[in-house]
Order: C-alpha cells, then sequence, then structure tokens
C-alpha cells in the first residue's frame, strides 16, 4: 500500500508539552490515504494528544502538521473538520440534553449558524442501521441512551462528516462482539473509498481484524511502524511496555467449590430487565459476567448494591439473608460490599476533586474507619502501584487507567469481602490491566469473593473461575473448567447452541 | 400528540398552571373577563416576560444574568428621551432603545467570552454600570412617551390584548424558526455539554456572544414595552425585575445547569408569577403576607415539575 503520492496527512518533529510533562516529543508521523493506521501504546504514551493535536483540539508546542502536503494550523475543531479531520472521541462528544437528530445536526458541515435543513441525516440513518442501531430514535434525548448506543451515534455523526482522515479513538469500547464486527465492515468500506482511518485500541484482536499498518508509541515517542503481521503480539507488547510480559493473566488457582459462599442470590428479578437470576460467589472465586451490551448483567450489578427499587429475590451475604437498600448500607462493615461502577469519569470519581479527597468519599461514613487517615488508603495505593505527581492534585491529571486505580483503592480501603466490578478494564491500556488482573486475582486469594462484569471474553475465559452469561436479563449458561472456552461464550451470548448449526445472530 | 407533550412536558406542566391561574384571577375579580381586565392583566405579564426572554438566553447557556433588570432600566430611559416627536423619529427611537439592550448584552458578553470571567461577577458589575449611566440620564423619574404610541402598544387589537399579540409574534415570529437554526441548537449544545458542543466544531465563543447579546436584545425590548405602560423614565426599577426574571425562567421549566427548557417556558413562567401576585392582590390576604404565599406557590409549582423522579426505578436517574 506505499505510493509514491504526498501523504494525507504528515506531521513533522511534533512535541508537545504540558507544564513540566513532554505529552510527544518530537514525533514524526505519516498517515496514508486508504489505510487503517493503528496506533498502539499504553495510556500516558502520547496517543489521545496526537489525535487532539489532529484533531484541533490541542495545538501542538513545536512542530508542524501537513494536509495534502501543505502546511496547516489547526487552532480549533472548526479548523481541522474544514480538512476532512475527523475524530470520534473515547470521552462521548454528544450532548447529553439534545436529542439524537439534533446531535447528528451538530456541527455537520452544513450547518452553520443558520437554518438547519437536515442534509445528511439520511446518511447517518443508514450507517445507524448498518451497525445496528436501527432501533435508536432520532427524537430520543441522548442522555436516555444506554452507552453502547451513544457510540453508535458518534459513529454515525462522524461518518455523516465525510471524513477524509477518520479517527477512531477506542470508539468500539463499550460495543458487543456482533456490534464491533459491523462498524468495522463499514470501516473497511470506508478505507477501501479513499479514507485514511487512525485506530485506537486495547484489544489485540480488534487490531488483528482491522489494521493494515501499526505504529507503537511510549512514553511521548513513536518507537516503531510497520505492517501489521511483522510482527506477533509478544513483540508488539515488549515495544509498547519497554520490558517482557510474559503473562498477561495470573495463574488460575485449581478450583475451590467448597469455600464458604459470600454472596449468594436467589431469584433476582427487576422491571423486565433482570429476570429470575440466581448465583453464588464464594471465597476467593472470581465469578464472571458475560453477555452482549445491556442484557440485564450492569442492572443486577446495581441492584446488588441497592440502586434499583422495587426487585425481587433474596441476597444473602455469608449465609446470613439481607436486604440491601442503598450503596451506604452495602458498604456497612456487616455487608462490605464494594462496587465499581461502569463509567469511571461520572459515577466513580469526582474528577475535579483531588486524589486525596476521592480516595476518603468511600470511606466516609463507616464508623469503624476514620476516613481522613492517609495510613488507611497507603496499602491499596501501594499494591495498584498508582503512579501521581501527588495526591492533591485532582483526579482528572490522572491517565484513564490510574484514575480506575483511584477508584479501587478507595473500596480496597474498606477491605470489602465482596467486590462487584462493571467491566473495570475498559479502555484501559495492556500493562494498568495486567497489574488490575494479577490484583484480582491476589484478593481473591486473600478471600475476597470477585464478581466481575466484562465485555472483553478473553477475561471471562482466563481469570474467572465460573462465568455466567446473560441474555435478554436472564443467565443462559454458567461456565466453569473445561467448558469456559470463546465458542462456548459466543454462542451463550448470542443464545445458540456452541454446535455451529441454524446460527442465527 | 402524547410523544410532544412528553418531550416538552415542562412547558406543558407550566401552561397547565398558567391557565388555571388565569381562570381563578378572572374568576375572582369583579370586573371579570372583560378585554380591560386582560389588558392590563397581559402588559404586567409581558414586561415579567420579556425580561423573562432576556434571562433566558443567559441561563440556557449556563450562565446567568444579573443585568437584566438594570438594561431594563437604562433603555427605558433611553425611551424617555426618544420617544416622542415626528414617526419616523419614533421609529428610529424604538430602534434605539433595543439596540441599546443589545449593546448591553454584547458588553457582558465580551467581557464573559475574552475576560473569561464568570457571567455572575460580570452582569453583578455592569449592572452597576447600566444603572449607574441610567441615574445619569434620569436622576428623577420623568420624561415622557408619545401618547398615541403608548396607547397602540398597550392596548388592544379588535378586543385582544396588544401584549399578547407581541407575545405570539415572540413565539410564532421568532422563537420556533429560531429553534431550528443552528445557532437555536448551538445555545442548547453549550449549555448542556460545552466539551461536547466544542468538539464537535461548534465555535462556542460565537455561540455565547450571541447568548448574552440576545438577553441584551430583550432586556431592551423589556425596558421598551415597560416604558410604553409606564410612559416615563425611571431609573430605579431594576432590582425587583433581575430577581423576578430568574424565578420566572426556573418556574417555566428551565434548569439553572443549562441546555433545558424554552423561550414559551420563560413567557409561560414570567406570566404565572405575575398571575399570582394579581390574585394575591384580590384575593384579600393581607399585603404583608403576599411574599410568602407568593414563595409557596412557587415551591409547589417547581416540586410538581420535578415529581417524575418519583418514578425512576434505578436511584442512579434521580442524579441524571
Amino acid at each position: 500500500m506505499s505510493n509514491s503520492s504526498t501523504p494525507l496527512l504528515e506531521m513533522r518533529d511534533i512535541s508537545m508539552h504540558f507544564g513540566a510533562t513532554k505529552a510527544l516529543d518530537g514525533v514524526d508521523f505519516i498517515c496514508n490515504a486508504g489505510e487503517v493506521h493503528a496506533v498502539l501504546g499504553e495510556n500516558g504514551a502520547g496517543k489521545s494528544t496526537l489525535m487532539k493535536l489532529i484533531a484541533g483540539v490541542l495545538q501542538p508546542t513545536h512542530g508542524q502538521l501537513r494536509v495534502d502536503g501543505s502546511d496547516v494550523f489547526l487552532n480549533a475543531p472548526q479548523a481541522a473538520l474544514r480538512h476532512g479531520l475527523v475524530c470520534m472521541f473515547q470521552e462521548l462528544s454528544l450532548v447529553p440534553d439534545l436529542t439524537v437528530r439534533e446531535n447528528l445536526l451538530l456541527g455537520a458541515p452544513a450547518a452553520g449558524i443558520g437554518w438547519l435543513r437536515g442534509q445528511g441525516l439520511d446518511k447517518a440513518q443508514d450507517v445507524l442501521g448498518r451497525i445496528g442501531g436501527a432501533q435508536i430514535k432520532m427524537a430520543a434525548r441522548v442522555a436516555d441512551l444506554t452507552l453502547p448506543q451513544r457510540q453508535q451515534v458518534e459513529i454515525a455523526k462522524a461518518i455523516m462528516k465525510k471524513p477524509r482522515l477518520l479517527i477512531l479513538d477506542e470508539a468500539t469500547s463499550a460495543l458487543s462482539a456482533s456490534v464491533v464486527e459491523k462498524v468495522f465492515d463499514l470501516v473497511r468500506e470506508e478505507r477501501d473509498s479513499g479514507t485514511a482511518i487512525l485506530f485506537i485500541s486495547h484489544r489485540f484482536h480488534e487490531i488483528e481484524a482491522l489494521a493494515d499498518r501499526v505504529s507503537v508509541f511510549r512514553n511521548g515517542q513513536r518507537v516503531e511502524t510497520f505492517m501489521k503481521g511483522d510482527h506477533d503480539y509478544a513483540a508488539i507488547i515488549n515495544m509498547m511496555v519497554g520490558q517482557k510480559i510474559e503473562e498477561l493473566f495470573p495463574e488460575k488457582p485449581p478450583p475451590r467449590q467448597d469455600a464458604e459462599a459470600v454472596l449468594e442470590v436467589r431469584n433476582y428479578t427487576w422491571e423486565g430487565q433482570v429476570k429470575d437470576v440466581s448465583l453464588t460467589v464464594r471465597r476467593g472465586q472470581i465469578v464472571g459476567l458475560g453477555g452482549l451490551d445491556g442484557q440485564g448483567q450492569g442492572a443486577f450489578l446495581m441492584g446488588l448494591v441497592g440502586l434499583l427499587r422495587k426487585a425481587d429475590g433474596t441476597t444473602a451475604i455469608a449465609g446470613q439473608p439481607t436486604r440491601i437498600g442503598s450503596p451506604k448500607q452495602a458498604k456497612h462493615q456487616d455487608i462490605a460490599l464494594a462496587y465499581i461502577p461502569e463509567d469511571r469519569k461520572t459515577e466513580g470519581l469526582i474528577l475535579d476533586q483531588s486524589i486525596q479527597e476521592n480516595l476518603e468519599l468511600a470511606a466516609l461514613g463507616r464508623s469503624d474507619l476514620d476516613a481522613g487517615d492517609a495510613a488507611l488508603y497507603a496499602g491499596a495505593l501501594e499494591q495498584l502501584a498508582l503512579k501521581h505527581g501527588g495526591l492533591e492534585l485532582p483526579v482528572s491529571s490522572l491517565s484513564g487507567g490510574n484514575q480506575q486505580k483511584v477508584v479501587l483503592a478507595k473500596w480496597l480501603a474498606l477491605k470489602p469481602r465482596c467486590l462487584l466490578l462493571a467491566d473495570p478494564t475498559r479502555g484501559i491500556d495492556v500493562k494498568t490491566k495486567t497489574q488490575i488482573y494479577a490484583i484480582l486475582r491476589q484478593l481473591a486469594d486473600q478471600g475476597t469473593a470477585i464478581l466481575l462484569l466484562s465485555t472483553d471474553y478473553e477475561e471471562l475465559i482466563q481469570l474467572c473461575d465460573e462465568t455466567h452469561v446473560f441474555f435478554d436479563g436472564a443467565v443462559v449458561a454458567s461456565l466453569s473448567g473445561d467448558d469456559l472456552t470463546p465458542q462456548n461464550i459466543i454462542a451463550a451470548t448470542l443464545n445458540v447452541s456452541p454446535e455451529p448449526q441454524a446460527a442465527h445472530a | 400528540m402524547l410523544d410532544y407533550m412528553r418531550s416538552n412536558r415542562r412547558e406543558v406542566i407550566a401552561g397547565v398552571v398558567l391557565v388555571a391561574l388565569l381562570s381563578a384571577y378572572l374568576g375572582t375579580h369583579p370586573r371579570g373577563a372583560s378585554t380591560y381586565v386582560m389588558t392590563i392583566w397581559a402588559n404586567q405579564c409581558l414586561i415579567l416576560g420579556l425580561a423573562a426572554c432576556a434571562q433566558f438566553f443567559a441561563v440556557v447557556v449556563r450562565g446567568i444574568d444579573l443585568s437584566v433588570g438594570a438594561v431594563m432600566a437604562l433603555t427605558n430611559c433611553v425611551a424617555s428621551y426618544v420617544l416622542e416627536g415626528s414617526a419616523v423619529g419614533m421609529a428610529f427611537g424604538m430602534v434605539a432603545v433595543v439596540a441599546a439592550g443589545a449593546l448591553c448584552g454584547l458588553l457582558n458578553g465580551l467581557i464573559i467570552v475574552y475576560g473569561r470571567i464568570q457571567p455572575i461577577v460580570v452582569t453583578l458589575a455592569t449592572a452597576s454600570i447600566f444603572v449607574g449611566i441610567a441615574l445619569l440620564l434620569r436622576p428623577t423619574p420623568g420624561g415622557a412617551v408619545n401618547y398615541d404610541l403608548a396607547d397602540a402598544m398597550t392596548l388592544d387589537v379588535l378586543g385582544i390584548p396588544t401584549a399578547l399579540v407581541i407575545t405570539a409574534v415572540a413565539i410564532f415570529g421568532f422563537w420556533l424558526p429560531f429553534r431550528r437554526t443552528g445557532l437555536g441548537l448551538g445555545l442548547y449544545a453549550l449549555g448542556s455539554s460545552e466539551q461536547a458542543a466544542f468538539q464537535s466544531g461548534i465555535n462556542t465563543r460565537f455561540i455565547r456572544l450571541a447568548a448574552f447579546t440576545l438577553a441584551g436584545v430583550f432586556g431592551g425590548l423589556a425596558g421598551l414595552f415597560y416604558s410604553f405602560v409606564t410612559t416615563t423614565g425611571d431609573a430605579g426599577i431594576s432590582a425587583g425585575f433581575t430577581l423576578n426574571s430568574i424565578a420566572a425562567v426556573v418556574l417555566g421549566g428551565v434548569l439553572l445547569r443549562g441546555g433545558v427548557g424554552s423561550l414559551i417556558g420563560a413567557l409561560a413562567g414570567a406570566f404565572i408569577l405575575k398571575t399570582i401576585a394579581s390574585l394575591m392582590f384580590f384575593s384579600g390576604i393581607p399585603s404583608l403576607a403576599q411574599p410568602l404565599f407568593e414563595g409557596l406557590i412557587l415551591a409547589a409549582a417547581i416540586a410538581i415539575g420535578g415529581a417524575d423522579v418519583l418514578r425512576a426505578r434505578n436511584k442512579l436517574e434521580v442524579y441524571a
């Protein structure tokens, strides 16, 4: 795919400094039309900064961007849009109070400040239909959509702008495997019609499926660019972390079915979204919750910490029947549940407050703990190896992976008996993921019961002792031991039998 | 229709409350639903209604405008000089009054956008400046407005109060088309999520500047209409209108956090507030107790708007 013509986008000797930190340091980067270029790197490697420079959100401290061989200065997103550089941001760029239709029109190429004629909406609706979002109503408020639906709208919004260069920054992190496949088909089609695609993902199988060329970034510098297939996973991971990681996942201990039950849920039902779910989590066990998005597994977790009203079913903690009516009750020392929510930026953290203040939030209201005591968190912070420039800095100054560590640390300080996690590694780099896996296993070995919701089936297989797969609110398969295979999990998420017969996905 | 009512729930609630209050008012008024009673009622309502519109444009972009009353006072004083003489002269005079309001709004916007200072601080400061200029123009209430012009604007057209005609023009001639423009959409986007608006390629500076300028325009219109009703210039009218304009937009379902509500809601809120005040006047409640009852009704009305929180089965939705 190497053509001698000028590249669509060329970045020369780009540096970006935030105060003393160098997010990018002398980077040269080239992006060709008709090619999917994957950008890999840990959080903090400079990928997001690179994308923001291209999208005109930030301006480089030093260096020059060239589009079609001529110098450009992108001082605002509008300027980037004029050159056909469109970014689908990891932090969703949808306006919550406006409808889907209005969001699609917002910033569309034809829309100025004058009369809106709705040009391009057909195209957007077409795209939505193709990526499994046909049921999303144009008149629905974005705030009422689920996270995957919002990502689908984001994708439609980006495609609608007829990009020459499309940046997908963790664009599919909340989407289920079947939808991701549809999105990839669409992206391939865009590529074949001459669009350049910049693709950021932390999931290797996605890069494997989509990328033509791969660039690896580390510590603000481009380490290497190569065609896909030139290096294997192990080599790529080594480039990313600069050190060898033998195994992403810790070793699984032998199953302990006889350990005492910490959390027993029977016949849990809520509003037609969760149907008759029963499961048991034992001491030292990691139990997985799988399934496509929005099949009730997320609601089930919320229900366990008392976030849902009018739910039916019984819950027993360590054999004692217990009614949990609110998160405050759930974290009480007699129950000691901890819930790590799916959206760390809005539900897990208060971004503008300092790391220390965020850490104290969970312990506040526990009569047996002194939330202001820094010693309470020292152990958890050390275990998690949190990288920070001072606990008094706002949480927003941390990278995504380190933010998630703060959420984990504030709950681990309470020494929970049972840890409930909703997709804790979504949009987090490989190294931090590996750390989190190791910590979860370590916690389990120390006797914590863990319930892990995940959209990454590798986690459900490699990390979990047992996995329950949800479909339409009910558990359709409970897999453990040798049954815990990718084929079985995928089959269960689609609610078909594992044999390849009459699959109606 | 049902879908429409659900998605515009706030306006529908405000409308129903307004109709109920107005019926009660006309029922208790000794002269009933005559054109005379309606005209006086509508004039009082529209003054606050236009002030609420001004406040709406500031609030919808997650700001607040504490200078609404001051802009009214300043434009009222300007009006007391320029609305006399030839027809052409008065026409230019009206344009000048609204332009004065627009300038005030533009000044607010420029300081807020380029000075990067919070609207509450900026408008608190400019409010004093505007009142100061108004006082220089009219140290004591005085001046005059052409009676024929004032009558034309504040009486009735074929039995329909002119103020209601102006309200209809504001809604159908201005707001509904405006809502369908890129600027109208941009206001909501900016108020709801500035970051998302910016990343979508919206010129957030221009939108904010436009919002505060529009607030100034409507402040000017409020001052102009106030001049038609009172036919004099008075620099001392600002305090009550600023606070009432905020109460009116809240009552009309415009969220102070920005991005939610409409001009129709703001107008309805203002009409409700004035109707309550008029009802009190005729209800025989001691005048000293009136603020207490007005406050209670205000609190109750706002609580109705938040009632759907009780239906949420997922507790996190309560905070959304």
